[in-house]
């Protein structure tokens, strides 16, 4: 899916070759300020590497429309990000920033549902605990269906049992609907469960690329 | 009676016995405010009698070339004081942002009011070039000094959301739509609301002028209506193009936000 040659970004990013694949499970695992959340925004294209190219299913990034590219490589943010308005309107915003259809109510209440937020869709987000705005958020790009999630920590804000169960629910939405899932994590656990390639970062630079048997 | 009473110089001179209770209150109570209160009447006095004196010439002389003149002159020092007023850091291409909107909003708000509102002729009457120039280039000044800081400050203390709606394929004018719309609201409002004071809290100073020098208070009405119709005019002209290319200074080519911009 990815393909980063040489890649710097300031002190922060060193990268010789790091490949991810498509339609797999990535994890990015590494000490605090080891660069993982600089990774995916340079995937994100949020921030351009400053030398070396990367590569999105073939295409240098700097070929591509950058709205477009993140249309289909979306990021989640560690803090997840409220918007003014009710919880249908932040379930949507998504949407809305990326120019696609709106869907049916029924839709957002069963994707509440299977992440255990059940809360009415007028509901006051600004109220909602660390966790339920977590789950929003991941709600919202699950709603995007993009081919690529780049997700930073989404489980931070988290009990372990709820951490559980939307890794879970990520993993096996990703599998069902063929994506490819880059998601950061301080839990060596979640790397091991779920993660089909772990890549181990330190001081900007990839120390290991473990690929999991299965 | 039609025409103004002449004020004459012992008439003027009695008008200071208001400064001069003022500085009798200060020195009394111990304010320590005298010399600045002296210094400021003094300026204005002084400011004023030349101003009249150069009013009084280019009212005379009438050339095109004068209300031109004139015209980049309040230009220059408008967008200038839009700088200095503006107490946060503003970038470079938002600085040439803010030069433009001014140049082409208050402009073309000037031509169209005194071509078809007022249907001036000759178009550069200095009486009417100057004073209402003056008007539309004020205003929009100061609206266009409060849009720039809400835009500026808005981005500034949001950039977590702007990026966040980045980060999930919003082009730079979506993640920004609020912030723009907030910032072009905060411009405008001031204007609207002096429009509801107007004529009850307040008469304006066009108008009140217009009546002392004897013009029907109909005719002063109409004057007054037509001005605040072009402030607002110019005031909306220029904060939009300013909040609509004005946003766009702090994304780079690749709709990246550049946080060196803040």
């Amino acid at each position: 899916m990815f393909l980063l040659s040489d890649v710097t970004f300031k002190n922060i990013i060193n990268i010789e070759k790091l490949r991810i694949p498509r339609n797999k499970i990535t994890c990015i695992v590494g000490e605090s300020g080891s660069g993982k959340t600089t990774l995916l925004k340079l995937l994100n294209h949020l921030i351009s590497c400053d030398s070396g190219e990367i590569w999105c299913q073939g295409k240098n990034l700097k070929e591509i429309d950058p709205v477009l590219l993140r249309r289909e490589v979306v990021m989640l943010s560690q803090a997840p990000l409220i918007f003014p308005g009710t919880l249908k309107d932040n379930l949507l915003i998504g949407l809305d920033f990326s120019e696609k259809k709106p869907v049916e109510d029924k839709e957002l209440f069963e994707l509440l549902k299977s992440v255990k937020l059940d809360k009415d869709l007028s509901a006051n987000v600004s109220e909602f605990s660390g966790g339920e705005k977590q789950r929003l958020a991941l709600c919202r790009i699950m709603l995007m269906e993009p081919e690529v999630f780049l997700l930073d920590e989404p489980s931070s804000a988290l009990d372990d049992e709820t951490e559980e169960l939307i890794i879970e629910k990520m993993v096996s939405f990703t599998k069902k609907k063929n994506k490819t899932l880059v998601m950061v994590t301080h839990s060596k656990r979640i790397a091991q469960t779920h993660g089909e390639l772990t890549v181990t970062m330190d001081k900007g630079k990839i120390i290991q690329v473990e690929e999991a048997v299965k | 009676m039609n025409g103004i009473i002449e004020i004459g110089v012992a008439q003027l001179l009695a008008a200071y016995v208001f400064l001069v209770i003022l500085l009798a209150i200060t020195r009394r109570q111990g304010i320590g405010r005298e010399k600045e209160i002296l210094l400021s009447s003094l300026r204005m006095t002084i400011q004023l009698i030349i101003m009249g004196y150069v009013l009084v010439y280019i009212f005379h002389v009438n050339h095109f070339l004068l209300s031109i003149g004139i015209l980049v002159f309040m230009e220059y020092f408008a967008i200038r004081n839009i700088y200095s007023r503006i107490k946060i850091k503003i970038n470079q291409r938002l600085r040439r942002v803010i030069t433009l909107s001014m140049l082409f909003g208050t402009t073309l708000t000037i031509i169209y009011f005194l071509l078809i509102v007022i249907g001036l002729k000759p178009w550069y009457e200095t009486r009417y070039f100057i004073p209402i120039a003056g008007m539309i280039i004020g205003n929009s000044m100061t609206g266009i000094s409060l849009g720039a800081e809400r835009l500026i400050d808005g981005i500034k203390s949001r950039k977590e959301m702007v990026e966040g709606a980045l980060m999930l394929g919003a082009t730079p004018e979506r993640a920004t739509k609020t912030i723009v719309n907030d910032a072009f609201t905060a411009a405008i409002i001031p204007t609207i609301n002096s429009m509801v004071g107007m004529g009850i809290v307040f008469l304006p100073g066009m108008m009140t002028g217009q009546i002392l020098s004897g013009v029907s208070p109909l005719t002063a009405i109409e004057y007054q209506i037509a001005i605040m119709l072009g402030i607002l005019g110019s005031v909306s002209l220029t904060v939009f193009a300013m909040v609509q290319l004005g946003y766009k200074t702090f994304f780079n080519e690749r709709s990246q936000l550049e946080h060196g911009e803040l």
